[in-house]
């Protein structure tokens, strides 16, 4: 599949999710325990992502490095309220700063 | 009530209330558009092109969304991966869809735009109004503003990532697991929310040393099922889909 065959096709499945919210009966999603999983998704896959991102290695598992530590300084900017781009920014300069010192 | 809400429809807002919704809408707008940098400069450091960033925030226009279809797509993980995750974490939007045409009352190509629009930020300051005309007007104008913004700071992003050279010597790495943790960071506050946190954390540890990229992440969200379907004595937990916004 091509990059821009994929992009098209995430575009559209987002779009058509928003309009069906505009368009289904909220009654079909009233059920508790189905509220609470899709609550819930946007939690457990966010987690999974700053797994990923921290500790993936290029060839596949997993791996400490630099962004680890970023990671870190980003979770101390939300700590302290930080607005999203400063956590974003603090995050990619702590991990610059270290691999300009030379720590991978 | 249906009277009542057509009227309040045409009625205009007094100066004051219009103000503080206008204001409202166009710094969050503004805020929240201004991180579509980093979001431009990760797409490019993900292997997309300028074109393929500025097309995800124009068509799929939802950030968790964007964020996580490059994330995939960097990690070297499949295009199918990349739309089912971006997928998942677009159901959200779904949910604002149903609790913002209670006071929408759009037709046609006017609730396909409003469809479009529907994202975190647009919501959140919708609901938050006192009357439907100020609902009405926080939703479409925080809307347009981010939209406007987030498309804009999405093509500088990409055109300063491709200017940039090797992601990782700036950190757009990290920048990427920071950007994730500060999505993550307001939905945190429920016992539930810790409980799937952590059941995703060792989902992910344990799958990612031997499947493929891309698909972690997607057992991961077993963890929201496992925890939202949990039998509990007192059935009346919350888990509205209102408690999920605020978070960009």
């Amino acid at each position: 599949m091509t990059l821009w065959l994929a992009v098209l096709a995430a575009c559209a499945l987002a779009f058509l999710t928003k309009l069906a919210g505009h368009y289904v009966p909220s009654s079909r999603l009233e059920g508790r325990r189905m509220r609470r999983v899709t609550a819930l998704l946007p939690v457990a896959l966010l987690t999974s992502l700053v797994v990923v991102q921290t500790f993936g290695a290029s060839g596949g598992g997993l791996t400490v490095d630099a962004r680890l530590v970023g990671l870190g300084a980003a979770v101390l900017a939300l700590l302290a309220r930080a607005p999203f781009i400063v956590v974003v920014i603090i995050g990619a300069a702590v991990a610059a700063g270290l691999r300009a010192l030379g720590w991978n | 009530m249906q009277h009542e809400e057509d009227e309040s429809r045409r009625g205009e807002l007094d100066a004051a209330t219009r103000t503080s919704v206008l204001r409202q809408a166009w710094s969050v707008g503004i805020a929240t558009g201004a991180y579509g940098i980093s979001f431009g400069a990760l797409g490019v450091a993900s292997g997309l092109s300028v074109w393929q960033s500025c097309a995800l925030s124009l068509l799929m226009f939802t950030g968790g969304s964007q964020f996580a279809f490059v994330g995939v797509i960097g990690a070297g993980g499949t295009g199918v991966a990349a739309i089912a995750t971006a997928t998942l974490l677009g159901i959200r939007n779904g949910l604002y869809g149903l609790q913002v045409s209670e006071f929408l009352h759009d037709r046609g190509w006017q609730r396909a735009m409003a469809a479009h629009l529907t994202i975190d930020e647009s919501t959140a300051v919708g609901i938050a109004q006192p009357s439907v005309r100020a609902s009405q007007v926080g939703f479409w104008q925080t809307g347009i503003a981010v939209f406007l913004f987030w498309n804009l700071f999405t093509l500088v992003g990409a055109f300063l990532g491709n200017a940039l050279g090797d992601p990782r010597r700036w950190g757009l790495d990290a920048a990427a697991a920071a950007a994730f943790v500060a999505l993550l960071w307001p939905r945190l506050h429920s016992r539930d929310a810790a409980a799937t946190a952590a059941a995703a954390v060792v989902l992910t540890v344990v799958v990612a040393p031997w499947a493929p990229a891309g698909i972690p992440v997607l057992v991961a969200a077993l963890a929201a099922v496992a925890v939202g379907l949990w039998p509990r004595p007192k059935d009346a937990a919350p888990g509205r889909p209102a408690d999920d916004r605020g978070a960009p």
